[in-house]
């Protein structure tokens, strides 16, 4: 098994008709993933790569009974598609779209909690298990199948980490990112929630950056797991006060800095890699061979 | 996006919310006058995007109009965190009695707005919370309903303000939620609110962060940034394209990097090498030769850089062009500057051969990039 994607996932991208909507369909469809559908008012009837597309996801759900949704929907629409897809009966929305107003997704957040669905993101690059395919865009030939679960707030940096454990040999089972804005549907402790409950992972390692405290919250956790976790933090450099690209990643005077979050981790008993390079070598000292 | 004190206090009266009156000026002259207006002794407030203005100075009193030109003179042009003061705010004083903490923030946690009241204001917030935080009332606000007058009142109840704040104090609470609400602020303070010797109660001071993400559709509040004024350098990157660059100060290694997760760790990168950062910029995904170019000029300009550190993951964005970006650049350079280059992923093979060809340094890997970056500048030196 692994957590949130496998092989009875059905998909349907909202805003399959724009430019990104598109190449990444094709994407994931090439790396296994059954999208069935897709969404963009006023373009139902087409097909975009051999997916229907409908005018509504109440009609996209009815016709292919699908159980996910990936969101490439730009700006403000973004947060009504998410609330969309809840409505439609939804159970996981993936939502890649950078740039929502905080408050909009705030509202959306008060919604998807009250459908009880998981939201993955926004401004995330979305989730991978590895054998089974992806929602998003995360490129899925840096992969290999394995137990390492992996929870990141960016993109690129998670291609980096993930590359250097395929090329360790370390297998991963679910790669997810989170997302690097204020507000996001899924957080660190969530993930980590999953893949304690999950049989395919023996060991997790998370990414974190500065901004917020979800990796303080996710170091709580971390104290009544079972499986060992390996941490990282971004943005030691950074300066208070100053957004570095993520709308989340900033230092709001004592809160957010990555010595706080390093602190925090290291409590939990937490490694904490001082390069990404540290970061297979400290896997394999945690988990040795499970992984 | 930062707003000015004036500002803010012009969007609390938009929402019926009593403040001090007040007038903006740019010369001393200018506050001369508006304190012969008034008629009374005036307080000069420096306006800058920076707190602990009082601390450096920025805050004076003049108790006749010429008192009141020659504070303005002394405040005018002050630096106060590198920032030159180019307007103050110019009020007549007031006779507070007591002075209250109001305020509404963005808590990621509840993942809503939160309301918070303190009998304790006209001190910063955040020694509060860390020192004494049960002193201030804290209530989720649900932004389906705002917050209602009634649960505004009960917070400064229980915060222990006086009855006629308790009244009046509601009133401004709830607008102030409004008002937090309909900006789409990330921040709404009002801090002091003032009770004033003969009963009134109003904002004496008032600050407001408007949410970068929501100015697409607050146009009008947009359209008052000054970011010129805050940081011409960052001014001139976004109105060149180049979004999320942010510069740093004490800084010598220009940084480009796509992605902000893997920008934040090239810069810890460097650090770690024994250099020192002299900016973030996420160069995003799929970006062309033309674009590699210009973001790579744009960073010669800063005085303060000595050597360039190019870090990219390909995925969608390719090797060959950034590359060629890079080769572009070198010839236009205006004086000679040490460049790294650091590909990884689509179109590897090739841009390094593009970039070994033109003599070039490349880095194996980030480290190894870092490293041959912070020595180049070294050597240079």
């Amino acid at each position: 098994m692994s957590i949130l994607l496998d092989q009875s996932s059905k998909v349907i991208v909202q805003g399959i008709t724009g430019r990104e909507g598109q190449f990444h369909t094709k994407n994931m469809l090439a790396a296994g993933t059954a999208v069935v559908g897709g969404v963009t008012p006023g373009k139902g009837g087409t097909e975009v790569e051999g997916v229907p597309v409908f005018d509504t996801m109440a009609e996209a759900k009815k016709a292919t009974g699908a159980n996910a949704s990936c969101i490439f929907v730009p700006g403000l629409g973004a947060p009504d598609a998410i609330m969309e897809a809840a409505d439609a009966g939804i159970r996981l929305v993936v939502c890649i779209t950078e740039g929502i107003p905080v408050l909009e997704m705030a509202r959306a957040m008060t919604f998807v909690k009250e459908k009880q669905v998981r939201l993955i993101g926004p401004n995330c690059p979305g989730l991978c298990t590895p054998g089974v395919g992806k929602i998003g865009i995360i490129p899925y030939g840096i992969f290999r199948e394995g137990h390492v679960g992996f929870i990141s707030r960016s993109g690129t940096l998670t291609y980096e980490v993930v590359s250097l454990l395929t090329a360790a040999g370390i297998g991963q089972s679910t790669c997810v990112g989170i997302g690097g804005d204020p507000i996001i549907g899924t957080t660190f402790a969530d993930c980590l929630n999953l893949f304690e409950h999950d049989e395919r992972t023996h060991a997790v390692v998370m990414c974190g950056e500065i901004g917020g405290s979800d990796e303080e919250d996710a170091a709580e956790y971390i104290k009544q797991m079972s499986k060992p976790v390996v941490g990282f933090i971004s943005g030691r450099t950074a300066p208070p006060g100053k957004r570095m690209g993520h709308a989340g990643a900033i230092v709001s005077g004592n809160t957010g800095t990555a010595q706080g979050k390093v602190a925090a981790l290291q409590a939990a008993k937490v490694p904490v890699a001082d390069t990404i390079f540290d970061i297979p070598g400290l896997l394999k000292q945690v988990a040795g061979k499970k992984i | 996006m930062k707003i000015h004190e004036y500002q803010a206090k012009d969007i609390l009266s938009r929402y019926a919310i009593p403040i001090q009156p007040g007038k903006v000026a740019t010369t001393p002259q200018e506050a001369e006058q508006i304190a012969r207006e008034f008629g009374a002794p005036v307080v000069i407030k420096a306006q800058v995007y920076v707190g602990g203005r009082g601390k450096a100075g920025g805050i004076q009193f003049g108790d006749t109009p010429e008192q009141a030109r020659e504070a303005a003179s002394r405040v005018l042009g002050m630096t106060i965190k590198g920032l030159t003061v180019q307007k103050v705010l110019v009020v007549p004083k007031l006779e507070i009695k007591e002075e209250y903490y109001l305020g509404i923030v963005l808590d990621r946690k509840s993942q809503a707005p939160v309301a918070m009241v303190s009998a304790a204001g006209g001190v910063d917030i955040e020694e509060v919370a860390a020192k004494t935080p049960e002193k201030i009332v804290r209530q989720v606000i649900d932004l389906r309903w705002g917050l209602p007058p009634f649960e505004a009142r009960r917070m400064l109840s229980e915060a222990g303000v006086p009855s006629v704040v308790v009244a009046k104090g509601g009133a401004i609470l709830s607008a102030l939620a409004r008002a937090f609400i309909e900006t789409d602020a990330q921040l709404a303070e009002i801090n002091p609110l003032a009770l004033t010797a003969d009963g009134q109660v109003l904002a004496a001071d008032a600050k407001i962060l408007i949410d970068d993400n929501a100015l697409v559709r607050q146009k009008e509040y947009a359209a008052w940034a000054e970011p010129e004024d805050a940081n011409p350098i960052e001014y001139e990157a976004h109105a060149a394209g180049l979004a999320s660059y942010v510069k740093l100060e004490g800084g010598n290694v220009g940084i480009i990097a796509n992605g902000a997760g893997l920008a934040m760790t090239t810069l810890d990168m460097v650090a770690r090498a024994g250099g020192k950062p002299a900016n973030f910029f996420d160069f995003g995904g799929g970006a062309k030769a033309e674009m590699m170019k210009k973001a790579l000029l744009f960073l010669a300009r800063d005085p303060d850089v000595q050597g360039i550190l190019v870090n990219i993951f390909g995925g969608i964005t390719r090797g060959e062009e950034v590359a060629r970006g890079v080769i572009l650049a070198q010839g236009e350079l205006p004086r000679k500057l040490p460049i790294v280059v650091r590909l990884s992923g689509t179109g590897e093979a090739e841009g390094r051969a593009m970039l070994a060809d033109a003599g070039l340094t490349w880095g194996q890997d980030m480290q190894d990039a870092a490293q041959k970056i912070v020595a180049a500048i070294k050597g240079a030196q």
